[in-house]
C-alpha cells in the first residue's frame, strides 16, 4: 500500500503550484530599486593578446553609467579554484589565474574583456558594440593532444606548459597492472571519447548585485545551487568582503545540472559594480551567451584496456585519460577526472588491481567542470563499453560476463581506494531483466525487421560515489573546503517548524521531501513544516546541492538536529507530566508515559517552550531550535542496471529509442514519485549525450554548436516512456537515513546502454563494428555502416 | 517610444515600448508578469509561449507592437480567479509533471493550445506537438502522462514511478 505521509510517501510536490501558476521567484524576476543593467563584452576569439580596449564612444552612449575593463579589476582577487590535484611525482597542478576580466589576453571564445553598465539592457547592450577592442590573435589550442606536443602556443604564458596534471592512481599499483595486463588471457583494449556536453539548464544564469552605503552590506542574488559557497569564494578570494557583511540569496532557481555550483566572474562583477556605482546592477544571461560562458561538462578521450584470465574473470583495468580543463581552472574541475573518475573505476566488479592515468590539459575553449554525474559518468562509460567489447570477442553473454564478475560481499574494499558499503548487483539484474521483458525480444526483432529496421539490445551496470563526502578524506584528496552540511530546525510556539537547510532546491523537490522526514520523526502532519534554503541569512552554513548529496547528506544534518529536538521536547514533557524522561515515548504527535495513560501533545510541549511557566528552567533553556552539523562517515554508493533497446534506420543512419528499462538501488526512498522523476530526468540527459548532444569546437576554437539551434537537445520526440524501478534497496549503513542519493544515476548509466545497443543492432546486421562514438548520431551510424 | 495596448488575462494592459521591445520583455518587465520564461534567445525552447488571439505563441518570437490590440494570456491568467488550479496544472502537479518549474509555463501554454485543437492527443501527437518545448528536468515522461491525463485519457498503465 502506498503511504500517504511521511517518509516512503508519494506526496504531491507543494513547490508545484506557485511554478504552475506563474509566481515562482526566480533571479530574474527580481528588480530592485534603481537596478542598472549589464553587458559584457566578450571576445569573439578563442585566443588573442589584448593590445587596447577603446572604450571612449561606448561611455558617451546614452544610459551609460561606467564601462568597465580589465584595468578595473587588476587589484580585485581572481576566481578561485577549490580543489588542488597533486601529480603522478607529487607536485602540485599548474593553477593559473582566472581573472574577473580579461587581463592582456583572452583565451577563449566568451572571454569576457569589458563591461557596460547603463540605465537599460538594451542601452548596455547597444553600447557595448561600440567599444574598440584590438586583438592581436594568437593561434587556438583546441585539440588536447596537440597541446600537449612540444613547441605547442601555451594557453597560459605563465606555465611551463598546457598540461595541469598528470596523475596516476593508484601509483603504487602501476607495475602490477602493466605485470598483470601483459600475463593475462585476454586484453580487450578500447579507445573512445567521451563528448564534451553543455549542462543547460532552462533558466539561464542571472545575477544582481546590491550594496548599501549606509551599512556597507553586498547582497548578490544569484542562480546557485550552493549560495554558502559562493559566499565564502567570492567574499575571502575575490572581493575580500567579510561574511557578516554579504548575503548571497539563491532564490528558486531553474535547474542547474552541476553548472550552477561553480563561482563566476559575472558574480564577483554585479557585487563589485553594484558597490563602486553605489546602485544594483543586473545581469541576465542570454542563451548565446551561456553556451561560451557556462562551464561545460565531459570532454575526455580515453583508452582503456580489461585483461581477462582463462576462466574470464577480471584480472586487471589500465586507462589512460586526456581530460579537457578549458582555459582555466572552473571551481572543481581538477577533481573531476580524478577523485571522482578514477575512484570508480572498479566499477561493480571485482577486479584485483586497477591503474588510472588522467592527463589534465588547459586549450583555449570554456572551462569544464561537473555536469550531472561529473567523471562518474565518464567511468562508467568506458568500463561498461569494454566490458561489452569483451564479451563479444570471447564469444560469451555480456550479461554472464558481468554476473561472473560481480562484487557480492560486502564491505568491499576496491583497489581504487574506496569501500562500498552495501549493494546487490545480481538483485538490481534480475529486476531488471524482467522489467526489460528479455523473452519478447527475439520477437521484437523480428518484428522490427519486418520494417527494415535493425534493432539492437544493451544492458549494462554502474556504479556512483553519492553523498560527497567526508570532510577528512577530501581534505586529503585536496579539497579546498569541507563537504558537511547543516541544518538548523526551528520549532514555533504554536508546533509548526522551520527547517533552515544548507542544501538548495532547484527541481529536486526538498520542500516536499524534507518535511517528510522530519514528519515521520515527530508523527506530525507535512503541512506543518517548511523548508527555507537558498539564503545564506538564514541557514548557518551550507555545501550546496550536487553530486546527489541533499538527502544523504543534507537530510542526516537534518534528522540529527531533529532528533536534538525530540530530546529536548522530551524533557518538557517529562517535567509536564512529572514522569521519568527515560519514560517518554513520542509517537503521532504525542508524548506519553510508557506504562500510563499520561499523554501530552506535541503543541502544548512547543508552548511550553516558549510559554515557560511550568518548565524545567533549572535544567533546561527556553525555546526550541536546534542546529546540526552533519558530515558524512563515507561516499554512498548507489549502483543499477540498465537496458535499453534502439532500432536503427539502415538507410539514414537513425537511431530511435524503443525501450528503456533502469532498476536502481537508492537504498531508502523518501519520495518514490520524485526519486522517479530524477531518474527519468537523468536518463533523458544521458540519452542525449549518446544520440544528440555535441559541444563541437572548429580548429580555430569556435564553438560550432552554440545555441538550440546547432545543439541538439532531447525533445519529447526523441525519448519513449521508461520504466524505472527503485525496489532493490540496500539501505546505506552510515547515515540515518539509510540514502543513497538518486540524482545523478540516470545520466551515468544510460549512455553506455544506448551505445551497447546501437553496436548489437549493427553487429546483429552483419556489420563489425565494435564502438562508435557519441553522440551516435545518423551521419556518424550511416558512415560507420559503410565501412 | 510608441504606445501599445492590449488585453492581458482578460485586463487591460498598456505601455510605452521601443519598436524592438518583444512581447516577452512586454509582458515580463512592464507588467511584471514573470511567469512568463525566457530561456533561449532562438526561438527553440518553449519557455516563453502565450496565447495571443486564441493561440500559442512564442512570446520571444513577436514584438509587443505586433500584439495591439490582442487578447493575450499568460500563465497567470489559467487558474481560477480563488487560485484553483485548471485540469491541465493540476493534471501537472499530481503527475509529477515538473521540476525547476522553468520550462512549465510554456509547457502548460503549449499543452492548452494543443488540447484546444486535439482534446484527444496520442502518445505520439503530444509528443511531436511539443517539439517546440524544451524541459531538461523530466526526461518528458511525466509531461506526456500529465497532458494524457488531462485530456481525461487513462494513464493507469504508464509506469508510475
Amino acid at each position: 500500500m502506498p503511504k500517504d505521509g511521511g517518509i516512503g510517501a508519494s506526496s504531491k510536490r507543494r513547490e508545484d503550484v506557485r511554478f504552475l501558476t506563474g509566481t515562482g521567484n526566480y533571479t530574474d524576476d527580481i528588480n530592485l530599486r534603481g537596478q542598472a543593467y549589464v553587458h559584457f563584452l566578450r571576445s569573439d576569439v578563442a585566443h588573442g593578446t589584448l593590445k587596447s580596449v577603446d572604450t571612449k564612444a561606448a561611455e558617451g552612449m546614452p544610459g551609460v553609467l561606467r564601462v568597465f575593463t580589465g584595468a578595473d579589476f587588476a587589484e580585485v582577487g581572481g576566481l578561485p579554484c577549490g580543489w588542488q590535484v597533486t601529480d603522478r611525482h607529487g607536485e602540485p597542478m599548474q593553477e593559473p589565474g582566472h581573472p574577473v576580466l580579461a587581463q592582456g589576453k583572452v583565451r577563449h571564445v566568451g572571454d569576457p574583456i569589458a563591461a557596460v553598465v547603463a540605465e537599460s539592457r538594451e542601452q548596455a547592450r547597444d553600447a557595448a558594440e561600440a567599444i574598440e577592442v584590438d586583438i592581436d590573435e594568437l593561434p587556438a589550442v583546441v585539440d588536447m593532444k596537440a597541446a600537449l606536443a612540444d613547441g605547442s602556443t601555451k594557453v597560459h604564458d605563465d606555465l611551463t606548459s598546457n598540461l595541469c596534471y598528470d596523475w596516476g592512481f593508484v601509483e603504487e599499483n602501476k607495475d602490477a597492472v602493466d605485470a598483470a595486463i601483459k600475463s593475462a588471457a585476454h586484453v580487450t583494449t578500447l579507445e573512445l571519447k567521451n563528448n564534451r556536453l553543455v549542462a543547460n539548464p532552462m533558466e539561464p544564469r542571472v545575477a544582481v548585485g546590491d550594496y548599501n552605503r549606509s551599512t556597507n552590506d553586498s547582497t548578490l542574488y544569484t542562480t546557485s545551487q550552493n549560495p554558502h559557497v559562493i559566499r565564502l569564494l567570492m567574499g575571502a578570494f575575490v572581493l575580500g568582503i567579510p561574511e557578516h557583511k554579504l548575503r548571497v540569496v539563491a532564490p528558486d532557481v531553474g535547474g542547474g545540472f552541476g553548472s550552477k555550483i561553480y563561482h563566476y566572474a559575472e558574480e564577483a562583477f554585479c557585487t563589485f559594480a553594484a558597490k563602486a556605482l553605489n546602485r544594483p546592477v543586473k545581469w541576465t544571461s542570454s542563451r548565446s551567451e551561456a553556451f561560451i560562458s557556462d562551464a561545460h561538462g565531459r570532454d575526455h578521450v580515453t583508452k582503456i584496456e580489461l585483461a581477462l584470465d582463462a576462466d574470464n574473470n577480471f584480472a586487471a583495468i589500465r586507462t589512460e585519460t586526456y581530460a579537457n580543463m578549458g582555459a582555466y581552472l572552473s571551481t572543481f574541475a581538477p577533481s573531476i577526472p580524478t577523485w571522482l573518475h578514477g575512484t570508480l573505476m572498479a566499477g561493480n566488479y571485482k577486479t584485483p588491481v586497477i591503474y588510472v592515468n588522467v592527463k589534465a590539459v588547459f586549450t583555449n575553449t570554456v572551462p569544464v567542470d561537473a555536469y550531472r554525474g561529473a567523471g562518474r559518468p565518464e567511468a562508467t562509460f568506458q568500463l561498461e563499453r569494454v566490458i561489452d567489447k569483451a564479451a563479444r570477442e570471447l564469444g560469451v553473454d555480456p550479461i554472464a560476463l558481468r554476473r561472473q564478475n560481480f562484487i557480492t560481499e560486502f564491505p568491499y574494499a576496491t583497489p581504487v581506494a574506496v569501500e562500498y558499503d552495501t549493494g546487490d548487483y545480481n538483485g538490481t539484474m534480475d529486476k531488471l531483466l524482467e522489467m526489460a521483458d528479455m523473452s519478447g525480444f527475439e520477437a521484437r526483432l523480428a518484428e522490427s525487421k519486418k520494417r527494415g529496421k535493425l534493432r539492437g539490445l544493451g544492458v549494462n551496470c554502474y556504479i556512483e560515489a553519492c553523498g560527497i563526502a567526508p570532510s577528512n578524506l577530501v581534505g586529503q584528496l585536496g579539497a579546498r573546503a569541507g563537504l558537511y552540511e547543516s541544518a538548523t530546525v526551528r520549532v514555533n510556539a504554536t508546533g509548526g517548524i522551520t527547517v533552515m537547510t544548507g542544501s538548495h532546491s532547484h527541481g529536486q523537490g526538498h520542500e516536499t521531501a524534507f518535511p517528510q522526514v522530519v514528519a515521520d520523526m515527530l508523527g506530525i502532519d507535512e503541512s506543518m513544516i517548511e523548508i527555507e534554503h537558498g539564503d545564506t541569512d538564514k541557514a548557518p552554513m551550507g555545501m550546496g546541492t550536487y553530486g546527489s548529496r541533499s538527502i544523504a547528506v543534507g537530510g542526516s544534518a537534518m534528522v540529527r538536529a531533529t532528533e536534538k529536538i525530540i530530546a529536548k521536547t522530551k524533557k518538557i514533557a517529562a517535567h509536564l507530566m512529572e514522569a521519568s524522561e527515560a519514560d517518554i515515548e513520542l509517537k503521532d504527535g504525542q508524548f506519553t508515559v510508557a506504562g500510563t495513560d499520561k499523554s501530552v501533545a506535541w503543541g502544548d510541549v512547543t508552548l511550553a517552550a516558549y510559554v515557560p511557566h511550568n518548565y524545567p528552567l533549572e535544567e533546561i533553556e527556553p525555546g526550541l531550535e536546534e542546529t546540526a552539523f552533519y558530515d558524512p562517515a563515507n561516499f554512498t554508493y548507489p549502483a543499477g542496471a540498465y537496458a535499453c533497446e534502439v532500432e536503427v534506420d539502415p538507410d539514414t543512419g537513425k537511431v530511435t529509442i524503443e525501450r528503456f528499462a533502469a532498476a536502481d538501488d537508492f537504498g531508502n526512498v523518501i519520495n518514490p514519485m520524485i526519486v522517479s522523476g530524477q531518474v527519468h530526468g537523468g536518463l533523458a540527459q544521458g540519452i542525449g549525450q549518446a544520440l544528440l548532444e555535441n559541444a563541437a569546437y572548429d580548429e580555430n576554437g569556435q564553438l560550432l554548436s552554440a545555441s538550440y539551434m546547432d545543439y541538439a537537445m532531447p525533445r519529447a520526440d526523441d525519448v519513449p516512456f521508461y520504466s524505472v524501478d527503485h525496489s532493490s534497496q540496500t539501505p546505506c549503513t552510515h547515515n540515518p537515513l539509510g540514502v543513497k542519493g538518486c540524482g545523478e544515476a540516470g545520466a551515468i548509466g544510460s549512455p553506455p546502454a544506448v551505445v551497447n545497443a546501437v553496436v548489437d543492432a549493427l553487429q546483429r546486421a552483419g556489420h563489425d563494428i565494435t564502438h562508435i562514438d557519441m553522440p551516435v548520431s545518423p551521419s556518424r551510424v550511416w558512415a560507420a555502416m559503410q565501412g | 517610444m510608441a504606445q501599445v495596448s492590449m488585453t492581458v488575462n482578460g485586463k487591460p494592459a498598456s505601455g510605452e515600448i521601443e519598436g524592438r521591445t518583444l512581447l516577452v520583455d512586454f509582458i515580463r518587465e512592464s507588467l511584471d508578469l514573470t511567469g512568463t520564461h525566457v530561456g533561449c534567445d532562438t526561438s527553440q525552447c518553449g519557455a516563453c509561449v502565450v496565447h495571443v488571439n486564441g493561440k500559442a505563441v512564442k512570446a520571444c518570437t513577436m514584438f509587443a507592437a505586433e500584439a495591439e490590440g490582442a487578447e493575450v494570456t499568460t500563465i497567470e491568467g489559467m487558474a481560477a480567479e480563488d487560485g484553483t488550479l485548471n485540469p491541465i496544472q493540476q493534471a501537472f502537479q499530481d503527475h509529477h509533471g515538473l521540476q525547476c518549474g522553468f520550462c512549465t509555463p510554456g509547457m502548460v501554454m503549449s499543452a492548452s493550445a494543443l488540447l484546444a485543437e486535439n482534446p484527444k492527443p496520442s502518445e505520439a501527437e503530444i509528443r511531436d506537438y511539443l517539439e517546440g518545448n524544451i524541459c531538461r528536468c523530466t526526461g518528458y515522461h511525466n509531461i506526456v502522462k500529465a497532458i494524457l491525463a488531462a485530456s481525461g485519457q487513462d494513464v493507469s498503465n504508464i509506469a508510475a514511478e
